[in-house]
């Protein structure tokens, strides 16, 4: 069953270490509660504003340069993130749907790539063993 | 048009389990609710495409299955009886004509579905769809129906049997449930935790097929194990207090996370402690490790309730076993004593010899294969344990530990006899002539 990171954008106001209205609390954290108790809530954390993060650039010559926030010029901002169960990615928008956002908000769900999907990925050469080792064991 | 019809089955996934509760409340029949949700299904499927899915779609398709309920009892003439019971129940006035008696009930059935009562409902679906009146093969096939919202076609490749079989499965159950008149209820008190064992083990089962589901496998039998932990996370946010059910989670999370370690390059199993620690999905074991604290919780607050002692399940003590294992970066890190002692606890409940070889294991780990030597002393001569390969073949791993290799040999040779897989008796008898060479 796959998984599904969903981005919560920021703005000025998470920004600025402002905590959401109290409704819009009570409200997330009902929304919260209904993905639990669906159980398809695999986790969900809020970030910390800009300006306690860094960013680490990667250079050639193994060069490592730290960059302290905030991140003023950044377009995208992501405040949080919800991490979901859903047996599709049109379940997994039905219940992003269901979230407490207005005002043209706009979440993104990326769909988690999974290693261990038994389908195609499984190579020829290793349903060929798989199908020896049946033969091996008489099933 | 195929999108749609994907967002519909996915909107019916998320609200299947309230709608039937809701219809199972209404009517009083759980295979009656059942069918009515299924008509209200192709109803969405029918209209949802084109208008679009409506804003409360649970509603929207209980709304749907009362109605059809309502021409049921009337066709089946038994309206004037049910309005009765119905109006009785919440305090209608009966007067007035029958039609309106029936919208005022379903205006007030609608009014009063708070979420305490919606969890109610599930409850009571839960229990009833996991009733011991039926098989385990029935409620498996049931609950993942009602429950899950799964199809008979998905339940049918899940479980490798013909579609066929899956829909006479889903049948017998509803026609057995009738038949006991079982009513829609979820038990209370100390009947609860009793019945709950059924449920469990229904949950557990689903799982269990999942785990056993192999790499070339249809996708739908690896997706029982989710399918599995998704039921277990329900049933935890409906029964809070029970420690049973945080721990069945957690069991199953800490399992589940060992997947991608389990088998070898060639599809061989590999043993837990043989596996590759790096491929076990820690974040699955945080959650698994959240869940026992959950169920430690649940476990010491029901104790103040019972103070003449309570023992903890046996979820709670495979739980507290698995995480053991799951917590020890690498198999010399694993805290020994500690599984010796739960699997002492795990005995006592179970009484199973395959528990206490376990146990001897552990021993053998924390304390030297002298005691845990000992305690397969007393395993030796049960009847349950002749043709148990493991017997012999740990006997022979302690035996070699400590030197004796001669009987070592004679016990892996044993093993290797009693063994019907080729692969382990290849393993044995290699020990063996390890033994033969050394001695």
């Amino acid at each position: 069953m796959p998984k599904f990171l969903v981005f919560v954008p920021g703005n000025a106001e998470s920004e600025a270490g402002v905590m959401p209205p109290t409704e819009l609390f009570a409200a997330m954290a009902a929304y919260n509660d209904q993905l639990a108790k669906a159980g398809v809530l695999l986790a969900a954390e809020g970030l910390k504003p800009t300006s306690a993060a860094a960013k680490v650039r990667f250079d050639d010559n193994e060069k490592r340069t730290v960059l302290d926030g905030p991140f003023t010029e950044a377009k995208e901002i992501v405040a949080g993130y919800w991490m979901l169960q859903a047996s599709s990615l049109e379940e997994a928008l039905e219940w992003v749907k269901r979230a407490p956002f207005g005002g043209g908000v706009t979440l993104e769900v990326r769909p988690i790539a999974s290693m261990d999907d038994l389908g195609p990925e499984f190579t020829p050469e290793l349903r060929e063993a798989e199908q020896q080792l049946r033969e091996q064991l008489g099933e | 048009m195929g999108k749609a019809t994907e967002t519909v089955e996915a909107v019916w996934r998320m609200e299947a389990a309230r709608v039937v509760a809701a219809l199972a409340r209404f009517t009083g029949d759980l295979g009656l609710a059942e069918e009515l949700a299924q008509d209200a299904l192709v109803t969405a499927l029918e209209q949802w495409p084109a208008e679009g899915v409506p804003a409360n779609p649970g509603a929207w398709l209980t709304a749907v299955g009362k109605r059809r309920a309502v021409d049921h009892f009337r066709r089946a003439e038994t309206l004037r009886r049910k309005v009765g019971e119905l109006g009785r129940e919440l305090e209608i006035d009966g007067e007035g004509r029958e039609d309106g008696a029936v919208d005022a009930i379903v205006e007030a059935v609608d009014a009063e579905r708070s979420d305490t009562a919606i969890d109610d409902d599930l409850l009571r679906l839960v229990f009833t769809a996991c009733h011991p009146v039926l098989s385990a093969e029935a409620r498996v096939a049931l609950t993942l129906r009602v429950l899950g919202g799964l199809t008979t076609a998905e339940i049918a490749r899940a479980f490798l049997v013909p579609e066929a079989t899956a829909a006479q499965r889903i049948v017998r159950a509803k026609r057995a449930l009738a038949d006991a008149g079982i009513p829609f209820e979820a038990p209370d008190g100390p009947e609860r935790s009793r019945r709950l064992a059924s449920v469990l083990e229904v949950v557990y089962l689903v799982f269990n097929e999942g785990y056993s589901a192999t790499a070339g496998d249809d996708w739908l039998r690896a997706d029982l194990c989710q399918e599995a932990l998704r039921l277990g996370r329900v049933l935890a946010g409906l029964m809070p207090a029970a420690p049973e059910v945080h721990a069945l989670v957690a069991l199953m999370e800490i399992q589940d996370s060992r997947r991608r370690a389990r088998t070898g390059p060639d599809g061989e199993p590999v043993l837990l402690l043989d596996q590759d620690r790096a491929k076990w999905d820690r974040e699955q074991i945080e959650r698994g490790l959240v869940a026992l604290a959950r169920a430690d919780r649940a476990f010491v607050a029901g104790m103040a309730q019972t103070p003449d002692g309570v023992e903890p399940g046996t979820y709670h003590l495979q739980a507290a076993l698995a995480a053991c294992h799951a917590r020890a970066r690498t198999a010399e890190d694993t805290d020994w004593q500690l599984i010796a002692d739960l699997y002492g606890r795990l005995v006592q409940q179970t009484r199973s010899p395959v528990v206490e070889l376990n146990r001897a294991v552990a021993v053998g780990m924390a304390e030297g294969p002298e005691a845990a030597l000992a305690i397969t002393d007393t395993l030796t001569g049960l009847r349950a344990m002749q043709g148990y390969h493991l017997l012999p073949s740990v006997r022979g791993d302690l035996l070699t530990r400590l030197g004796r290799l001669t009987e070592a040999r004679t016990e892996f040779e044993r093993a290797a006899e009693l063994t019907a897989n080729t692969r382990e008796r290849a393993l044995l008898l290699a020990r063996a002539a390890a033994c033969e060479a050394e001695a």
